[in-house]
């Protein structure tokens, strides 16, 4: 299976190129966040408050990590369900998000949003951990610390392994792939 | 009447909660094993491949498999004869879910309010169903149940005119419509009968039965297996992005029911099917 390697911040090229069912090895920075800390940007942006983080061009992985070990990075850190982000989704991409990482479903909102605004959904496996924490080289909680596993972390990742589960033309792998493989 | 001591609960539960989240069963492995062979979707295959190598990281480094550590789940099997010293059986099991997960390095998710979502900080409460049986034993069987596939289980009270034929079909729906949502490859668990709250208790229970152990009953033996054959046709293959591996296994308890009613309940498992049992 082809596998590519990306560097992030995601170019307006990756993004056009990236095709549904894809299998992308990503590198670079990313931010993590799921339902706590994306209730409370909803809210700080009703307020006014400036948000954590510039969220134009970058990607936020959905995940709630397992406390570190001594001496280690991070805990195991898979991507947790994404589906559960969509209500804040649409508005983070109209502000320049331009890829999530998770697993599961997205509403018909978010993929209209992604097709719109130009940006990739990728699936990580849900999961896979422990595996996935090795391609973690470095996090530093940046914000909302209160939240425990749910704060906002800003991750260096190097071949971090994710599929392409949206991408910006429409391409969606959880409705081709069954398609092909249904046998009633 | 055999005596156990709360202190002796409280370490013995602290470790089966680390142990299930750092070494998948057996039964689970030998499944990937087996479901990596016979899949037919390269993409399936490469998912199914990580999930090997996860397994054998998360064991080899003593660290979680899945970050969601879950819900702490446990089904005690109470001798009448067995009396516990020093305090309460739960408090002994909330104490030691707290010293695993804290000492473990596992996450805490558990909230104290389903509105105001403040977490407890030591992922307690457990949930704990107590079954008084014969003898003087006490047998802990523990689950760590994550929440992804926990959100897509469903029940529904079917009519008694629905028949076997709307119980499968029902099935299928939950299964497809928790898609990749679930983590799939899944271990489906369901109950039949009983009423509201037994159906989904049934359901759980279930799933602490072993990968490819079939119910005694041959007829329940022999709807477990159509299922699995049926929801392996549906297409959704490992973590959704299709395949011929979407369960791993379906488990069905059936009991007693009202005549007007046909309840089923739908308790889908991720593959990180995490049990330990314990005898005290």
């Amino acid at each position: 299976m082809v596998q590519k390697k990306v560097t992030l911040p995601l170019t307006e090229e990756d993004i056009e190129s990236l095709k549904a069912g894809d299998r992308v090895l990503l590198s670079g920075i990313v931010y993590t966040a799921r339902d706590a800390a994306h209730k409370r940007m909803a809210e700080q942006e009703r307020q006014g408050i400036p948000l954590p983080f510039e969220v134009s061009g970058q990607v936020i992985y959905y995940t709630g990590p397992t406390p570190a070990k001594p001496g280690e990075v991070i805990g195991s850190a898979g991507p947790t369900t994404s589906g559960r982000m969509d209500l804040y989704t649409p508005a983070l991409l109209e502000k320049g998000l331009k890829g999530m990482i998770g697993k599961g479903y997205r509403s018909d909102e978010v993929k209209e949003a992604i097709k719109k605004n130009r940006a990739v959904y990728f699936g990580a496996v849900g999961g896979a951990a422990a595996l996935i924490s090795r391609s973690i080289k470095s996090v530093e909680v940046i914000a909302y610390d209160d939240l425990g596993p749910e704060a906002i972390r800003k991750m260096a990742i190097v071949d971090f392994p994710v599929f392409v589960i949206n991408d910006a033309h429409g391409g969606d792998i959880y409705q081709e792939g069954v398609e092909k493989y249904r046998e009633q | 009447m055999k005596e156990i001591h709360y202190k002796d609960i409280v370490e013995e539960v602290a470790g089966m909660c680390q142990r299930a989240n750092y070494n998948l069963g057996d039964d689970v492995y030998s499944a990937f094993k087996k479901a990596l062979s016979s899949e037919r979707s390269e993409t399936g295959k490469e998912v199914l491949a990580q999930l090997i190598e996860n397994a054998d990281i998360a064991q080899a480094e003593q660290v979680p498999m899945c970050q969601d550590t879950g819900t702490a789940v446990f089904i005690v099997e109470l001798g009448q004869d067995c009396h516990v010293t020093g305090g309460l059986l739960v408090n002994a099991i909330n104490e030691g879910v707290a010293k695993g997960y804290g000492e473990g390095y596992l996450r805490n998710s558990m909230i104290y309010n389903p509105l105001n979502r403040k977490n407890t900080g030591n992922n307690t409460p457990a949930i704990v169903h107590i079954e008084l049986v014969e003898g003087d034993q006490m047998v802990l069987h523990m689950t760590a149940k994550g929440g992804g596939a926990e959100n897509m289980s469903a029940l529904k009270m079917l009519k008694p005119s629905d028949g076997i034929e709307g119980v499968k079909e029902y099935i299928l729906s939950v299964v497809k419509v928790a898609g990749p949502n679930a983590c799939p490859p899944l271990i489906v668990g369901i109950g039949i009968g009983g009423n509201f709250e037994r159906c989904a208790y049934l359901a759980k229970k279930s799933l602490f039965r072993p990968i490819g152990i079939r119910h005694p009953d041959p007829d329940v033996a022999a709807l477990e297996e159509e299922l699995i054959a049926s929801i392996n046709r549906l297409g959704i293959g490992p973590q959704g992005m299709g395949g011929s591996t979407t369960a791993l296994d379906v488990k069905v308890e059936a009991e007693s029911c009202h005549i007007a009613a046909l309840p089923v309940a739908v308790n889908l498992n991720c593959h990180a099917s995490r049990h330990q049992t314990a005898v005290l």
